[in-house]
C-alpha cells in the first residue's frame, strides 16, 4: 500500500508533531508549522493522532494512490481535484484505487495538510517522521518530497471498513475552518523578549503599532520581517543562549527574524519578543509579501488562550472520532 | 563562586535559568551540574545547556497547580529548591580523544591561522593538541560541540567569506572557540584539520558522540591513519 509522488509541488514534506527531547544534542523539534491543521487532518481520516501528513507550501503536489484510500485536506485554501472532480477541504474523502490527486495553488494561506488514513509510514528518526529540512533529519535525510518518491501507508487502526466502489465519496459533513484558519490576518500576540527593554523608543513603538512584510527569504526555519529597521539603544554583545520557535530575534541588520518550527536550538542575537504559541499557526499561514503586525500580550494571557484552544481542539478531535465511528 | 540564578520565562513552555553572561569554564560547570541535578530529580523536564544558561522545556498543563497556580511560578519554586539541595558531588565526566589530521586539504586554513597568531604551523598543532577542552554545549547543527579551553594564543577571527560547504569532521577555530562540524554545513570558522570520527549518527542509540560536560582532547594523526580510521568507522 503506497502513494507515489508524481509532481512535488513547491515544497512538500512529511510532518508530524515533531521531535521534542533532543535539543541538548543540537536537534530541534521541527514538525508541522500549523499544528492544529495537521492534527485535524489526521482526525478527519480517523488516525490515532501522531501520524505523519504531507505539509504543502503555496503549491501542492500531485499524487497517485495505489489502493483505495481516505484522505483529508486542511490548513490553507488549496485547489484539489481528482480528474475533473473538486475535492472538498476540512472533511474526508474516499478515493478509489488508482486515483490521482492533483493539488494546485492556494488562494488563502501558505500551508495545507494532506492526511491519509493509516498515515505516511516512513521510518521514524529520533522518534518522529517529521522532515527537518534545515538539520537534514527525517525521510531521506530530511529532504522535501520529489517526483518518484513512493511513500508507504500504515495499517489503519480499528476503523470502519472502506466503502467499496469506484466513486469519490466525500463525507456529508465538514469542519468550519473559521476557528482554525485566520482569514482576517489579525495581529499576532507577542510577549516581551529578554532584550525588549533595550530597543530604542521608536522601535518599541513600531513593534507594537507598526507593521512588517514577510520576506520571500522566509522558510520553515525563520520568517524574515522586512520594511522597518529596529534599533537597540546600544549594541549588545551576547553569548549563545537557547532559541525557540516563536522567538523574535534582532540581528545587526535591524530586520527582525521570527524563528519557526525548524529553529536552531541556540542563537546569539538579541531576543526582542516571543510570539505567543497560540498564534504561531497563524504566522505559518502568512505568505511572503503579507503584512505582519503584533500586539503586546502577557504570559498569563498567552497561557489562557493556549489552554482554551487546546481544550477546543481536544473536544473537536473527540467529536470527529465519534462521528466517524457512527456515521 | 555560586552566582544567584536569574529565572526568565521565555515562552509558555520554556523557562531560562541564567548563571551569568560570560563564556567561562566555571559558569559552564555550574550549568552542567544543574542540568545533571534537574534531569535526575525532575526527569520530565527537557534540559538544554548553553554556555552560561540552562533552558527548561516543560508541559505547562502538568505544572499548573490545582489551585490555579501559575505553572512557571510552580516550576521555578521546585527548581530553586532542587538546586539548593543538590548534592555537592563532582560529576565524573567522560574524556574523549579526537584524532585529527591537521593541515593540507584537511585543514586548508591552518597556515593562515598560524600566520595570524604569529606562530609556526607545528606550534599551532602542538598547542591545539595540548589543551584540555570541555564541551560547553551542542548547537548550531545536530551534534556540533562548542568547546571551551582553546589556548588564547590560537584565537583568530572568523572568515570574512564563510564557506557554503564545510566538510564533515572539520575541526575549526572561530574567535576564542573551537568546534567540530559533524556534517557538511555552511560555516565561517577557520578549518585547521579534520577528524575521521563520526560525530552524529541518527541511527545510533546515542546519536551524538559528544555531550555537554564531556572533556575532550585532540590527537594529531597523519593522512594514512586518517584514511584507515575513516574506512573503519561505521556509515
Amino acid at each position: 500500500m503506497s502513494v507515489s509522488i508524481l509532481k512535488p509541488g513547491l515544497l512538500s514534506s512529511l510532518q508530524d508533531a515533531g521531535r521534542p527531547g533532543h535539543a541538548a544534542l543540537g536537534v530541534g523539534r521541527a514538525g508541522a508549522m500549523d499544528g492544529p491543521a495537521w492534527q485535524l487532518a489526521n482526525a478527519l481520516v480517523g488516525n490515532q493522532g501522531g501520524e505523519a501528513a504531507i505539509e504543502c507550501t503555496l503549491v501542492g503536489p500531485s499524487l497517485r494512490f495505489e489502493r483505495a484510500s481516505v484522505i483529508a485536506l486542511t490548513g490553507a485554501v488549496i485547489a484539489a481535484h481528482v480528474g475533473s472532480q473538486p475535492i472538498p477541504l476540512w472533511t474526508s474523502c474516499f478515493l478509489p484505487a488508482g486515483s490521482v490527486l492533483q493539488l494546485g495553488g492556494m488562494t488563502h494561506g501558505c500551508r495545507a495538510y494532506l492526511a491519509v488514513r493509516g498515515g505516511f509510514d516512513v521510518t521514524p528518526v529520533l522518534g518522529s517522521r517529521s522532515s527537518d529540512l534545515h538539520a537534514r533529519i527525517g525521510y531521506e535525510h530530511g529532504r522535501a518530497l520529489r517526483a518518484g518518491d513512493v511513500l508507504p501507508i500504515g495499517a489503519a487502526a480499528a476503523l470502519p471498513a472502506l466503502p467499496a466502489g469506484n466513486d469519490l465519496r466525500p463525507l456529508h459533513w465538514s469542519l468550519d475552518p473559521q476557528p482554525w484558519f485566520d482569514f482576517d490576518r489579525r495581529p499576532l500576540a507577542m510577549l516581551h523578549g529578554s532584550h525588549w527593554s533595550q530597543l530604542d523608543k521608536a522601535s518599541k513603538q513600531w513593534l507594537s503599532d507598526g507593521s512588517f512584510v514577510l520576506s520571500k527569504d522566509s522558510n520553515r526555519t525563520a520568517g524574515r520581517l522586512d520594511g522597518h529597521v529596529l534599533r537597540l539603544q546600544a549594541p549588545l554583545e551576547l553569548i549563545s543562549e537557547a532559541a525557540l520557535p516563536g522567538t523574535l530575534q534582532l540581528p545587526p541588520s535591524g530586520q527582525p527574524i521570527a524563528l519557526l518550527a525548524e529553529a536552531p536550538v541556540t542563537g546569539g542575537y538579541p531576543r526582542i519578543g516571543q510570539i505567543a504559541a497560540m498564534d504561531l499557526p497563524r504566522l505559518a499561514q502568512l505568505r511572503p509579501g503579507d503584512t505582519v503586525c503584533f500586539h503586546e500580550s502577557t504570559l498569563d494571557e498567552a497561557l489562557t488562550r493556549l489552554a482554551a484552544r487546546q481544550q477546543r481542539l481536544t473536544q473537536l478531535v473527540e467529536t470527529i472520532a465519534q462521528r466517524l465511528e457512527h456515521p | 563562586m555560586e552566582h544567584e540564578i536569574q529565572f526568565e520565562a521565555l515562552a509558555e513552555d520554556a523557562l531560562l535559568l541564567r548563571f551569568g553572561e560570560r563564556i567561562d569554564v566555571d559558569l559552564n560547570a555550574q550549568v552542567q551540574a544543574a542540568a545533571i541535578s534537574l534531569r535526575s530529580r525532575i526527569p520530565e523536564l527537557e534540559c538544554v545547556p548553553a554556555y552560561a544558561s540552562l533552558l527548561l522545556r516543560f508541559d505547562p498543563w502538568a505544572w499548573a497547580g490545582d489551585d490555579g497556580q501559575h505553572p512557571h511560578q510552580r516550576l521555578r519554586a521546585v527548581v530553586s529548591a532542587t538546586l539548593r539541595d543538590r548534592d555537592q558531588v563532582t560529576v565524573a565526566s567522560r574524556e574523549l580523544i579526537i584524532p585529527v589530521c591537521y593541515g593540507g586539504e584537511y585543514g586548508p586554513d591552518l597556515e593562515e591561522v598560524a600566520a595570524c597568531c604569529g606562530l609556526d604551523v607545528d606550534t599551532v598543532i602542538a598547542r591545539h593538541t595540548a589543551a584540555n577542552y570541555r564541551v560547553a554545549m551542542l548547537g548550531f547543527a545536530p551534534g556540533f560541540p562548542y568547546l571551551l579551553g582553546l589556548d588564547p594564543q590560537l584565537a583568530v577571527p572568523r572568515r570574512t567569506d564563510p564557506r557554503q560547504r564545510v566538510p564533515a569532521g572539520s575541526v575549526a577555530i572561530g574567535g576564542s572557540q573551537t568546534g567540530i562540524y559533524p556534517e557538511v554545513l555552511p560555516g565561517g570558522w577557520q578549518l585547521i584539520g579534520r577528524t575521521p570520527l563520526r560525530l552524529f549518527d541518527v541511527t545510533a542509540s546515542d546519536p551524538s558522540l559528544l555531550a555537554a560536560g564531556d572533556r575532550v582532547r585532540f590527537r594529531a594523526i597523519d593522512e594514512e591513519t586518517f584514511r584507515q580510521l575513516l574506512a573503519a568507522s561505521p556509515g
